[in-house]
């Protein structure tokens, strides 16, 4: 049964649509990231769920209550803000606290909770310092914390990592994801970051121009991506574009003169199809001993792979290998391309 | 906070909306209608009305000369402020920390002391026991009269005011980007090149700014020319001061006053919009 | 060109000199022994700031500045914070137009307020009224506490207040222990900005004090203009004093470069 649900959710400001006719169901535990570009709507969904931003049509609903209109102060959930909104005046402890302050909890219970939530994000020895003390990521931790404490039905988070450098970024998604589990909160998150989006969700709600454009766990969305958009945003793609053919019941597509298999597609003979390729799906062979030939016009050394940009009749293709013990090709090398037949994605 | 309830900017501004509308907006009503009405210097102000306060002042000469003399004497004022609070905020923003701090204190600083201080302290620099006339007699040269001159009045005014033409030139000088100067002096343009075609395009705002505030402050001070412009040395300040006070002719002294304010309008909205024109068409909006 | 060459510096020199000449020589002929207006070389008295604390008008001018700057600055404080946050938080029409009107006696001539008041004061009877003083110099100093909170709450991170909201508190909560605290040293540099220029106001203040409520700067202004003795050198350089404590304190708890300049 679906924990918090969005019906129909809508938001105009003035007369332009920023969020149109969302629906999407949320289960208890679960972590949902929202991912999309920037004016995609996501921030403004997120901003609804928590009530600083005034629904103009639809509805929420949290376990089983209409919170569409409620005062954000009634809505008791917890919240991480991109730029963390801890309180510079008070100390991490009492940061922490605020919420359990709130709810008249009293002083020795509310020591005890505030202990428990800062030794979950590891920071039970800070507890006397003031925000401006402490790192980014330190900070970020202490705004986790201090969400969690309340023990909130849902869990929001605005781009939470986006202030972090890359390294940090990488070790807080492990560890966001480790504490969500161990805490169970159904968590709703909102990022333009895709590598983050799929390595920490259950599933992923892409959106784009305040529709929902495909929801699904982060293995199916990558690997099935429903539009070029999506192929193109989630992981680097080769998009390719040719004309479905059928002959003597095989189905191949035909880019640029040359035939390629092709897997079962509903599009009529004829027509014009977009395929999508990963880069990582593509093998490199010798040359002609593969399914067409290219030469490689530049490549990059990205530590554990190497990127090739490779001139083929098809276009100009993107091929990651690894670095493994082979002997990694040569600008202007020669070299033979080919992918098993359902590694092409034909875009609907 | 939700910005969309529409009443409670209102109520939050009630209590000062009312000072200001009870205290600022009635007062200034009720003098414009004061400067049209009819003054006896046996029986005061009468309920009737009349223009002949306006037509005094533009008509007679004794008028004519104070707005003249006012208006001389503050834009002199804003031309030294102008002459030395630039050159003077320039050099202070190559400075580098604390001596940058430390100035820009001791010169900004005095604002904080009060008007009649200030000019108390230079009549006794300016007066006969002054320090000027003693380098004077020192050298030979007489008697120097400064005090109760016009020059003494804008030196004091210049010692006031150059702190308001610091600020906004200061302010400027601190949002320019250092290296847009570097790129210029890269490029092979002289020092003073790029002092004249890059950095000074960009402070003309400042220096708008600040020559606004010091020409309206100046036109309408009254303890300095009080206290150092001497008993024939009249400002419009000083002449409405007197016909309040002392002639108890108080239509007279607002319609002055009203005149004052006008023209001081005027001459910043003027000012402004030749100055803008000509910014606006080679740095765009700023 | 990054460095100042000799010539700037000298310059620089010369300005500074400049501007503190008048304070240097007011507070050195306070303590001259004699009657004229000297600077003293060879002896030292303290006998005119005596003089200053026997002379009655100025004790009681002096006390009336600073109950005046003290009510003024608060009572501006009281009203600039919410329409500070009224002008910061909300967008409404006539928002530019509130917040031109607020900043309006920075540029209305202390001269064309004076006579203006003077004229209200007359007729509604307030002549003498020290409350109506008060409220009069409130008009004068609100634009200094107001652009200090304006600068303040702009410059604070919104999304506190809306984590304090999330978290259960109510608007009034928010308002005491997050919004207020967070602009504290607005509130705060607003107050001791608007003390030091109600107490050193003069222009004004010459229209709408009686003799019963006159301010100290009005009666040093009198007390000039009609005899010149070193009694007024040594009230001018408690003043400089008292401005100076002032300004200590201000730089200590704001920065007294970012309330004279605005923030960077």
């Amino acid at each position: 049964m679906s924990f918090l649900t969005l019906t129909d959710v809508t938001k105009f400001y003035g007369a332009n649509c920023v969020v149109d006719k969302m629906n999407l169901s949320v289960e208890k535990g679960e972590f949902v990231t929202l991912l999309g570009p920037s004016g995609c709507g996501k921030t403004t969904t997120l901003q609804m769920i928590a009530g600083f931003a005034d629904v103009t049509e639809g509805q929420i609903t949290l376990d089983g209550n209409d919170i569409t209109h409620a005062k954000p102060n009634t809505r008791g959930l917890g919240i991480v803000f991109q730029s963390y909104a801890l309180f510079p005046h008070m100390t991490v402890e009492e940061n922490v606290g605020f919420g359990l302050e709130m709810r008249k909890v009293s002083q020795p219970a509310r020591a005890r909770q505030v202990a428990d939530a800062l030794a979950l994000v590891h920071l039970e020895d800070y507890a006397k310092r003031y925000p401006r003390e402490l790192s980014g990521g330190q900070r970020q931790r202490v705004a986790l914390s201090r969400a969690l404490v309340i023990e909130p039905p849902v869990l929001l988070l605005d781009e939470p990592l986006s202030n972090l450098d890359a390294k940090l970024r990488e070790e807080m998604q492990f560890e966001l994801r480790q504490i969500q589990r161990t805490v169970g909160t159904t968590t709703i998150m909102v990022t333009h970051d895709q590598t983050e989006a799929m390595s920490i969700s259950d599933r992923v709600v892409v959106m784009q121009a305040g529709k929902i454009t495909q929801i699904d766990q982060p293995y199916n969305l990558y690997e099935n991506p429903q539009t070029k958009f999506i192929s193109a945003f989630v992981g680097k793609a080769n998009l390719l574009q040719g004309e479905i053919v059928r002959h003597e019941n095989q189905l191949f597509i035909r880019i640029n003169g040359e035939y390629f298999a092709c897997p079962e597609t509903h599009l009529p003979q004829g027509s014009q199809a977009f395929v999508s390729l990963r880069p990582e799906k593509i093998k490199l062979t010798p040359l002609h001993e593969g399914l067409l030939n290219g030469r490689i016009a530049t490549r990059f050394f990205l530590g554990s792979q190497w990127l090739y940009q490779i001139e083929t009749k098809a276009g100009l293709l993107q091929v990651v290998s690894s670095n493994s013990d082979t002997e990694p090709l040569q600008e202007q090398q020669e070299t033979g391309l080919t992918w098993s037949t359902q590694s092409l994605r034909v875009l609907p | 906070m939700n910005p969309f309830k529409s009443n409670a900017p209102w109520l939050l501004s009630g209590p000062a909306i009312a000072l200001f509308v009870a205290l600022l907006l009635a007062p200034m009503l009720m003098t414009t209608i004061l400067s049209f009405n009819v003054f006896d210097y046996n029986t005061g102000i009468k309920n009737t009305y009349t223009l002949e306060h306006y037509i005094a002042v533009f008509t007679d000469d004794y008028y004519y000369e104070v707005f003249w003399r006012t208006f001389w004497i503050a834009a002199v004022t804003t031309g030294i402020c102008l002459a030395v609070g630039a050159p003077e905020a320039y050099i202070l923003s190559r400075m580098k920390t604390p001596w940058r701090s430390i100035f820009l204190l001791i010169v900004l600083a005095p604002l904080l002391v009060s008007v009649v201080v200030r000019a108390f302290g230079w009549s006794l620099l300016l007066g006969p026991r002054g320090i000027f006339n003693q380098i004077s007699l020192a050298l030979g040269m007489g008697n120097v009269k400064i005090l109760y001159t016009e020059w003494a009045v804008i030196i004091a005014l210049v010692h006031v005011m150059l702190p308001f033409m610091i600020i906004p030139i200061w302010t400027s000088l601190q949002k320019l980007d250092l290296g847009v100067e570097n790129a210029a002096l890269s490029l092979a343009a002289s020092p003073f090149t790029t002092l004249r075609r890059i950095v000074f395009p960009q402070v003309v705002p400042g220096i708008l700014s600040g020559s606004l505030i010091v020409f309206g402050l100046s036109a309408s001070a009254l303890a300095i020319p009080g206290l150092l412009g001497g008993r024939r040395l009249k400002m419009v300040a000083t002449v409405v001061y007197d016909e309040y006070l002392h002639e108890l002719n108080w239509p007279l002294g607002a319609t002055l006053a009203l005149i004052l304010l006008v023209a001081n309008l005027i001459v910043m909205l003027s000012y402004n919009k030749i100055l803008e024109r000509n910014y606006q068409k080679t740095m765009g909006v700023a | 060109m990054n460095k100042n060459g000799p010539l700037a510096l000298l310059f620089n020199g010369l300005v500074i000199s400049f501007m503190l000449a008048p304070l240097v020589v007011v507070c050195l002929v306070a303590f001259t022994p004699g009657n004229t207006l000297t600077v003293p070389t060879t002896e030292f008295s303290l006998r005119w700031f005596k003089a200053v604390f026997k002379h009655s008008d100025f004790v009681t001018a002096f006390w009336n500045s600073l109950w005046l700057a003290i009510a003024a600055a608060s009572l501006s404080t009281a009203i600039a914070i919410p329409s500070g946050l009224a002008i910061t938080r909300y967008q409404f029409r006539g928002r530019d137009a509130l917040n031109a009107l607020f900043l309006s006696p920075l540029i209305v001539p202390h001269l064309v307020l004076g006579v203006a008041l003077l004229r209200l004061f007359s007729l509604i009877g307030a002549t003498g009224s020290f409350v109506w003083l008060i409220l009069a110099h409130t008009l004068i100093v609100t634009p200094y506490v107001l652009r200090l909170i304006v600068a303040a709450s702009s410059g604070m991170d919104r999304h506190c207040e809306d984590a304090a909201l999330s978290l259960g508190a109510s608007r009034i909560t928010v308002f005491w222990r997050v919004t207020l605290p967070m602009i504290l040293p607005g509130v705060t540099g607003g107050w001791l900005l608007a003390f030091i220029n109600s107490f050193d106001e003069v222009t004004m203040s010459i229209f709408v004090t009686s003799p019963v409520t006159v301010t100290l700067p009005v009666r040093m202004y009198m007390y000039a203009t009609e005899s010149v003795d070193p009694l007024m050198a040594a009230v001018s350089a408690l003043m400089v004093a008292l401005t100076a404590g002032v300004m200590l304190i201000l730089d200590r708890l704001y920065g007294l470069d970012k309330i004279l300049v605005g923030e960077k």
